[in-house]
């Protein structure tokens, strides 16, 4: 193994983590409302944003905009549950995912008339950055701060469902919702739950994306981003959280291993994003439901 | 007082009326039966009364408590529990899984003692779990304990979702055609399980059946509903006798044939 592919494995792992917390968001939401919360993407966005009010206008370091940021974006995120999608809990799907798709135009352009539309960037102090020779192989610190932070996120995340009332309660609600208030949970109570822990998650990624990848801070940079970690929830099984994880990562590895084999064999590197959503849809060809997802058998 | 006092309890969807002026008391410690044809309106009292549906007219009450316009958690953690027609387990969760659910209500510790691993969050989830199994060893379901709750044998997950409904410590029970599927051998230990939860938990339970052998030998009372409206109210022998009752089954008889 040359260095170039050890460090090409772990610039999939970071994008990979990425797209992984993101996915969470999209997923969670799916698994107690069947709901696809077209809105994540920005969402994200708004986290990042979140950490430009931290970082340059309260001169913040990074672990107290981090923590601004996703309790910030929670409360977002809760907020637009409460007054945007639980109205329209009993009506048809299709009126709330246009709902959705309206609160994420109402985030981005509201955002770009609030900030403008020059791209931004973090404070070059914000998370002072190393990098670490181990050989031939070169790893920055953000590398690590981004698979690290982002893998405690997931291992938090799956005890909270394993060991909690409220994570047993999302799993239960997942699965049959209309049994779970009549055993004493608040529905209600768990959805906003599960709002802010998506959201929340979606922060995080969004100041990571920001550390990472430097200049990429934009009012419509949910779009893309959301999208794909959108299509990373599905193949891995949307409303499973290890589905997530997994179609998150195989994005990543996608995305940064295509150009990379492709390069040798003439591909241009324009090549990354059909390659890698052709793979995407032969993945659900094989498996339709995504890779962990059961076919939900509907009862009436 | 009356442990649940229901009256003129009606209940429409769109322009059908469903329930018409149903009426119920029931005393601490009865146990009754509400049989009626299909679509008679059974279920939906039942899903009125845990507040799944929330009442057009009428009133419900737990030991003089309005029920009526309550969330059907606030109503669960009042101390009513019920079983559904079709099971209605989490499929993919363990049984011991599924009995911690049921517990929520009961346990109280917020977010702040689980982020930060606090005594009362482990001493609370460690309680959890000590009820449940001690609930599953009582009626004897310890050994399905880790298994995913699909994987059980019919007969045992309705036993499962009988445990569930326990696991709120409910003062009234509300079960929704127990013996549904089974055998008549089954039947009969349903019959002698229901007893003794009432015996043993010191409860009061209403419920719906269609086995007349079950309805007939372990309810006190019996209420018949059809159509929505009550056609006949008594005993097991009363009820059997009842013409209306058997003309609801069976059909009007035809002068001349």
């Amino acid at each position: 193994m040359d260095a170039t592919f050890i460090q090409q494995f772990f610039n999939a792992l970071q994008l990979g983590s990425l797209y992984a917390l993101i996915a969470l968001g999209y997923t969670m939401v799916y698994g107690v409302l069947l709901l696809i919360n077209f809105a994540h993407g920005d969402i994200f966005m708004f986290g990042a944003f979140m950490g430009v009010l931290g970082s340059w206008v309260f001169g913040w370091g990074f672990v107290p905009t981090l923590i601004l940021s996703m309790l910030a974006t929670a409360l977002l995120g809760v907020t637009v549950e409460r007054v945007a999608y639980k109205p329209l809990r009993a009506a048809s799907r299709l009126s709330a995912v246009i709902t959705a798709l309206a609160v994420g135009l109402l985030l981005e352009n509201g955002m770009l008339a609030l900030t403008g539309a020059d791209p931004r960037k973090y404070p070059d102090d914000f998370f002072a950055t190393q990098v670490y020779q181990i050989g031939s192989v070169s790893i920055s610190t953000v590398k690590l701060l981004v698979i690290i932070l982002a893998f405690a996120l997931f291992v938090a995340l799956f005890l909270f469902v394993r060991r909690t009332k409220w994570g047993m309660a999302m799993r239960a609600i997942s699965y049959d919702k209309f049994a779970v208030p009549l055993m004493g949970v608040s529905q209600d109570r768990i959805i906003s739950l599960t709002f802010a822990i998506g959201t929340g998650l979606g922060a995080a990624a969004g100041i990571l994306w920001g550390v990472a990848y430097p200049a990429s801070l934009d009012t419509y940079m949910g779009m893309l981003v959301g999208w794909k970690a959108f299509i990373a929830a599905v193949v891995g099984g949307i409303g499973d959280i290890r589905g997530a994880v997994i179609g998150g990562m195989i994005l990543g590895f996608v995305e940064i291993f295509v150009p990379y084999w492709g390069q040798g064999i003439g591909v241009s590197s324009t090549w990354r994003d059909p390659v890698a959503f052709a793979l995407l849809l032969i993945i659900l060809v094989i498996r339709p439901t995504g890779i962990f997802g059961v076919a939900r058998r509907q009862k009436v | 007082m009356a442990l649940l006092e229901i009256d003129n309890l009606t209940h429409y969807f769109g322009g059908l009326r469903a329930v018409g002026d149903f009426n119920l008391h029931l005393e601490e410690g009865e146990l009754v039966g509400l049989i009626g044809p299909n679509g008679a309106g059974k279920t939906t009292v039942f899903n009125l009364v845990t507040g799944a549906y929330k009442a057009s007219e009428g009133s419900i009450r737990l030991n003089g408590a309005e029920l009526v316009g309550k969330p059907p958690y606030v109503i669960n953690g009042m101390g009513i529990s019920r079983t559904f027609q079709t099971i209605r387990l989490w499929n993919s969760m363990t049984v011991l899984d599924n009995i911690k659910v049921a517990h929520h209500g009961r346990v109280k510790y917020n977010l702040l003692d689980m982020f930060l691993v606090l005594p009362r969050y482990r001493e609370s989830e460690r309680e959890i779990e000590a009820h449940a199994m001690e609930l599953l060893r009582l009626f004897k379901l310890e050994r399905h304990a880790h298994e995913p709750a699909r994987n059980l044998p019919y007969g045992e997950q309705r036993r499962v979702e009988i445990v569930r409904a326990m696991a709120s410590q409910p003062r009234l029970l509300l079960l929704d055609e127990p013996a549904a599927g089974m055998n008549p051998g089954e039947i009969g230990s349903l019959m002698e399980f229901i007893h003794w939860i009432r015996d043993e938990f010191k409860l009061t339970i209403w419920l719906i059946e269609h086995q007349m052998r079950l309805v007939m030998n372990i309810c006190e009372r019996i209420k018949v509903l059809d159509f929505g409206e009550t056609i006949a109210e008594g005993t097991p022998a009363e009820i059997q006798n009842d013409r209306k009752v058997i003309e609801a089954y069976l059909g009007e008889e035809v002068e001349g044939v």
